[in-house]
């Protein structure tokens, strides 16, 4: 689109140049490309690629954090036990129940705030503020001070309930208080993330259409439900896939507020694999669950990308 | 021309930080690059105690350095699951410190993995020999007749009780100081049960039961071993359960917090403190290393004890002993093993500083001394080390595992009534069988 706007060349020769070498840019120019791009291949082989080369390969030996080396070679025994141990897909499921439960309340809830805000006719910036401010602290000191305000007795939280005639449920001690606790933090924390990408997205849609529905007399909720709504539906894609992504991701706040407790009930994947690897020492089973785990996350993205692919089509 | 062109700029730099980071060996930056051990002190020394054991270690270290010379640099690490694994990888990747702390629960694994250093030898040359420690102690510092670490001492799961509301319950003896003995399992409930009408409180005794499944562990494993051995063997790849005994044991234990009545169902770590600092009830189960906490608690008049035998004949102790350990390091010279055993026994000299913390001194010219045999009320308690019964040696056994989480929180739910004691007895063979079938990483 933007080769259009582009000044006409102004001989022929030169357009023949230009056409020749449209496909395939010269040697000189191709061999910069690379080496401008190698500090950031050099960091991905190095931290990525690597690694997880490493860890396919480690997940085949009984690798273990108490000896160097990659110990002896064990086939696919370490994906056997992977695969049959109770204890991986009760912690995959934490994961995935996780995801369940937060990923509806952070698609739809800063959606709503989004919309509502980019309607104030002033002091849109503090609302962008507030919302996203607690999104910068880090996840250690958002878990110490929830921590602190949900302790039996003395907490802020667990006092609240007392103030509306409600008894507070044990958050550290109970496997459903916990989960309320962890989402409850994850979506304060979280929010001002898809809150920030929704108002972009909003400040994106051009102010003539709202102009043109309201000369046809569509009401402030007709244009929300009309115009507002359909014209994010990229966006609300987008925010899903990246939410869904990032809760089954969960590791930081489980972690520090309940290291997976009470009785793991609530251990992510990502702490199974942390407890089996570096706490057990069994460096290539916690490997070869990471695989499982990866597979998963890559059939889930591959999913998305299917349906969006199957939704442009349509579309088209 | 002498200017230089840009790339024979670059090229000149790039030597000189080369240069730079070559010449770099001897610090610890560099030495981290080359993979040689850091030596920026005589002694490297790790541990991981925080709070007032932190303090007396410091004390003893200081007073060490100032004796002897020897220069020595202490880094305490957080206690918690990834000391060992910190431990694990400095010594698998032949960077460790010289010595550093270790939970003797925790000594089997690091031994079968080569990664302490049988250093008997030069110990014994120092005076650090068998007869100077507790038995119990020195056996659990020793795997297949080989000794890895030196024990400082051995901190038992003990019966912390209420002087005052003992004296008004009338559970103390002519000494008005020490609790009239108890024989089995029925003096000690009606022990309890003398406490709860003595004060009309709602209970007699607490132990932190949510969220704490080390303490139940401990108050599990003391009672179930009065009755049977090890619940695994094989370095825990054999599960040698005694269901009956087992059973047994969560009838007991589940008794004293639901029939009976004695004991709360659900108390944390905080919980159990309150009601204990403001005598609303007469007796503790915890740790001695609590010692310190309620001794800074002004009102509180108490006094520590080992438990009495309670299903078993003999009484039993569950325990656990700080040990100092020389990790292997294959570039290690002969001299800083030399200092890092005089060091080791520097420390031993000092356990009474130590003792102060609740420990029970493991060397035997400390522990038998005047000085500590006043000390109260370490004193009261030598003999729980004596009778100490420690984890059971496995590969994922001992102190802050996973298997102490996953074994205590069995034990939880038999204690809050969530769980019957056969019901818990499958519970925690079932949970026994993942860790005894998973592939052992030594």
């Amino acid at each position: 689109m933007t080769a259009t706007a582009l000044p006409a060349p102004r001989t022929g020769v030169e357009v023949g140049d230009r056409a020749a070498t449209a496909g395939k840019p010269p040697r000189s120019e191709n061999r910069a490309g690379w080496l401008f791009a190698t500090p950031f291949l050099a960091l991905y082989l190095a931290f990525l690629i690597g690694p997880v080369v490493i860890g396919l390969l480690i997940s085949l030996f009984n690798t273990t954090t108490v000896r160097s080396g990659i110990g002896s070679w064990v086939g696919f025994s370490n994906y056997a036990d992977v695969l049959t141990n109770a204890d991986f897909w009760a912690s995959m499921w934490h994961s995935a129940l996780f995801t369940l439960l937060t990923t509806p309340i952070l698609v739809l809830l800063p959606l709503l705030f989004a919309v509502l805000v980019s309607r104030l006719a002033r002091g849109q910036w503090f609302y962008r503020l507030a919302f996203f401010a607690p999104y910068v602290v880090p996840s250690a000191a958002v878990c110490l001070i929830f921590a602190f305000m949900y302790t039996p007795e003395t907490g802020l939280i667990t006092n609240a309930f007392g103030w509306f005639g409600l008894t507070a449920p044990d958050f550290f001690g109970s496997t459903s208080g916990a989960w309320f606790a962890v989402v409850l933090l994850t979506v304060w924390w979280t929010f001002g993330f898809n809150f920030i990408l929704y108002t972009a997205a909003i400040q994106e849609i051009s102010e003539e259409v709202y102009e043109a529905a309201a000369l046809d007399g569509a009401g402030p909720w007709q244009q929300i439900r009309m115009i507002t709504v359909p014209m994010l539906r990229p966006t609300i894609g987008l925010v899903l896939i990246l939410q869904v992504l990032s809760s089954l991701k969960v590791f930081d706040q489980i972690y520090i507020l309940l290291t997976g407790g009470p009785n793991y009930t609530t251990r992510p994947v990502i702490q199974y694999i942390f407890d089996t690897g570096f706490s057990a020492y069994r460096g290539g089973y916690a490997a070869a669950a990471t695989m499982v785990y990866f597979v998963v996350l890559v059939l889930v993205s591959l999913a998305w990308f299917l349906v969006r692919r199957r939704n442009n089509s349509a579309n088209a | 021309m002498t200017q230089f062109s840009r790339r024979q700029f670059l090229a000149a730099g790039g030597s000189v930080s080369l240069a730079v980071a070559m010449s770099g060996c001897s610090t610890p930056i560099g030495s981290s690059l080359t993979g040689a051990q850091p030596s920026t002190a005589d002694v490297i020394f790790w541990h991981l105690f925080g709070g007032g054991d932190g303090e007396n270690m410091a004390t003893m270290i200081e007073a060490y350095r100032e004796s002897s010379g020897t220069s020595v640099e202490s880094s305490l690490l957080s206690w918690g699951n990834p000391f060992y694994t910190k431990l694990a990888l400095s010594t698998a990747s032949g960077r460790p410190p010289d010595v550093t702390v270790a939970h003797l629960s925790r000594v089997p694994l690091l031994a079968q993995a080569e990664l302490l250093e049988p250093v008997a030898d030069q110990f014994a040359a120092a005076g650090i020999t068998e007869d100077k420690f507790t038995p119990a102690a020195w056996e659990k510092a020793t795997v297949d007749g080989t000794t890895y670490a030196v024990p400082i001492d051995t901190h038992p799961f003990v019966l912390y009780y209420n002087t005052e509301l003992a004296q008004q319950a009338g559970l103390l003896d002519e000494t008005g100081e020490n609790l009239k003995p108890m024989r089995n399992s029925d003096d000690f409930v009606a022990t309890l049960q003398a406490m709860k009408d003595s004060t009309g409180n709602e209970y007699a005794a607490v132990a932190s039961i949510t969220v704490d499944p080390s303490t139940c562990w401990r108050l599990f494993l003391m009672t179930y071993s009065g009755l049977a051995g090890p619940i695994v063997e094989d370095l825990g790849t054999r599960v040698t359960i005694d269901r009956a005994a087992m059973e047994e044991s969560f009838a007991f234990l589940q008794g004293l917090t639901g029939d009976l009545g004695l004991m709360p169902r659900t108390a944390t770590s905080t919980t159990s403190s309150t009601l204990f600092s403001n005598g609303e009830v007469g007796f503790l189960f915890d740790g001695v290393w609590q010692i310190p906490t309620y001794r800074e608690v002004e009102s509180l008049d108490f006094n520590v004890v080992p438990f009495p035998a309670l299903l078993g004949p003999e009484p039993v102790a569950y325990a656990d002993s700080h040990a100092l350990v020389v990790p292997t390091s294959p570039g290690r010279s002969a001299a800083r093993t030399e200092d890092a055993v005089r060091f080791v026994k520097g420390l031993l000299d000092q356990s009474s500083t130590w003792a102060d913390g609740g420990h029970v001194p493991a060397w035997l010219p400390v522990q038998e001394s005047e000085e500590f045999l006043e000390l109260q009320p370490q004193s009261n308690y030598t003999e729980a080390a004596f009778n100490a019964v420690y984890d059971p040696p496995g590969w994922y056994t001992g102190a802050g595992s996973d298997f102490q989480t996953a074994m205590g929180s069995v034990v939880a739910s038999v204690l809050t009534g969530a769980t019957d004691p056969a019901g818990g007895v499958d519970a925690l063979t079932s949970s026994l069988q993942t860790f005894s079938t998973a592939r052992p990483p030594v």
